[in-house]
């Protein structure tokens, strides 16, 4: 029988009380416990980068974090970029127009990595954002899409 | 996969995380940012029964300069010293963190974890092993401090007894032209072969082709004489011993270590 623990988050501004398992993965609590499944789960080591979200403003692969280790941390998932009648961000907006996304399995991933990404860089170059990028994979837009998508919002940003 | 229960502890000071260890014994394993430990939680090649997670520590997430030294707190992530200005005489630490996985595993993970957990192609083992690191470590009798060449051990093993833990990592001297640099397939991902030099010192140390980050004596003799630096990237390649491996022939990882200690030599001259 399973310990279970009173874990308390704090998930795009709103408060979670959860009794979970020490052993919850912060994806699997976003998820299963939270039913937010923007945040999707790929490989569960840390690799492909699909399941990251933003833990105090900075980019985190929610499948190598445990709940309980982030508790009391600011967490936003990508259902926090859209306006809540829908309206998208201008990073999504830019990920439509330049077609990064293909499939879509990814992209929750990557909109949180640029987002946190792009906050502490707001003068990133194209190379910058190259490397960055190459943090998740995609199997479907080959990148310079997504490359393109980031640095377009960047560019956008900067200009006021 | 998931990770097999546990049950989590969170530890509020040095002390109380040595006791923790000292209680729980080998059934515990310390958790900072988790980088390396949930992935093989999660692939269950580690099931841990206790968990104590010392991030919330106060004071070990510090980076001072103190005369010739720089201490850098366990807790200190890699992103933290990746976007530090920590002066041309280390500037080293700072620009070889761009190899450390990618900018979301950096962001938590954190210098002693990756010591601690002593990957041999990990940048911060060799980074300690280049620069004469000496890791500081608390345990049930108090503190002490063991020079980086005798921590690594071996695969994943080192000097750190299941009742201590790493408080610090201090290097003590300078070493404005060390150079890091590596290969891998993918920006971010391990290191096929890591490469880091030290013409002052002189060091060459290598990741990727031994069981922990390996020092060359014959590449640093080399690279004392002050010849052409292509020869102390030859004299690397011909002192390593290195089998077939899959994704690897012992082939490919001479001839990227012959590369790599060229590339990062002449880095090294540039400054």
């Amino acid at each position: 029988m399973s310990e279970i623990q009173l874990v308390e988050l704090t998930v795009n501004g709103e408060r979670h009380d959860l009794a979970i398992e020490p052993r919850r993965t912060l994806v699997d609590v976003l998820r299963h416990d939270i039913g937010l499944t923007g945040t999707h789960v790929g490989c569960e080591h840390g690799i492909c980068g699909a399941c990251t979200v933003l833990v105090d403003g900075a980019p985190v692969r929610a499948c190598l974090v445990f709940a309980a280790q982030v508790e009391d941390a600011d967490i936003r998932t990508v259902e926090s970029l859209a306006e809540p009648d829908g309206t998208l961000s201008d990073l999504q907006r830019e990920f439509s127009a330049h077609h990064g996304l293909q499939c879509g399995f990814c992209t929750p991933g990557f909109l949180m990595l640029a987002e946190g990404f792009l906050a502490e860089r707001p003068d990133a170059t194209k190379e910058e954002i190259r490397e960055v990028v190459a943090s998740n994979l995609c199997r479907c837009t080959g990148y310079q899409t997504i490359v393109e998508a980031v640095d377009a919002c960047a560019a956008r940003r900067r200009s006021g | 996969m998931k990770p097999a229960a546990f049950t989590y502890h969170r530890a509020r000071s040095v002390s109380g995380a040595v006791g923790l260890l000292a209680e729980l014994g080998d059934d515990a394993k310390v958790i900072a940012g988790g980088q390396s430990l949930v992935a093989m939680m999660n692939f269950r090649l580690a099931r841990p029964e206790h968990l104590i997670d010392i991030a919330r520590i106060p004071g070990l997430d510090t980076i001072v300069r103190e005369g010739d030294a720089l201490r850098v707190g366990a807790l200190v992530t890699h992103h933290a010293v990746e976007t530090a200005d920590l002066g041309p005489d280390f500037r080293v630490l700072s620009e070889a963190m761009r190899w450390v996985g990618h900018l979301p595993i950096r962001t938590r993970g954190t210098v002693g974890g990756s010591i601690a957990h002593a990957d041999a192609t990990a940048e911060w083992c060799l980074l300690a092993v280049l620069l004469d690191a000496r890791i500081v470590v608390e345990g049930p009798a108090g503190r002490r401090s063991i020079p980086a060449e005798e921590f690594f051990q071996g695969v994943f093993t080192t000097a750190l007894e299941p009742d201590e833990l790493i408080v610090e990592v201090e290097f003590p001297r300078p070493a404005p032209r060390a150079t890091l640099t590596e290969f891998a397939e993918r920006q971010g991902d391990f290191a096929i072969v890591a490469a880091a030099v030290d013409p002052d010192a002189p060091r060459v140390v290598l990741g990727g082709v031994a069981q922990v980050p390996l020092r060359v004596p014959a590449a640093e003799a080399v690279l004392a004489a002050g010849v052409a630096v292509a020869e102390v990237g030859e004299a690397a390649a011909a002192a390593i011993d290195v089998r077939d491996e899959p994704g690897a022939s012992a082939h490919y990882r001479r001839a990227l270590t012959r590369t790599l200690v060229t590339r990062a030599c002449e880095e090294a001259r540039t400054r």
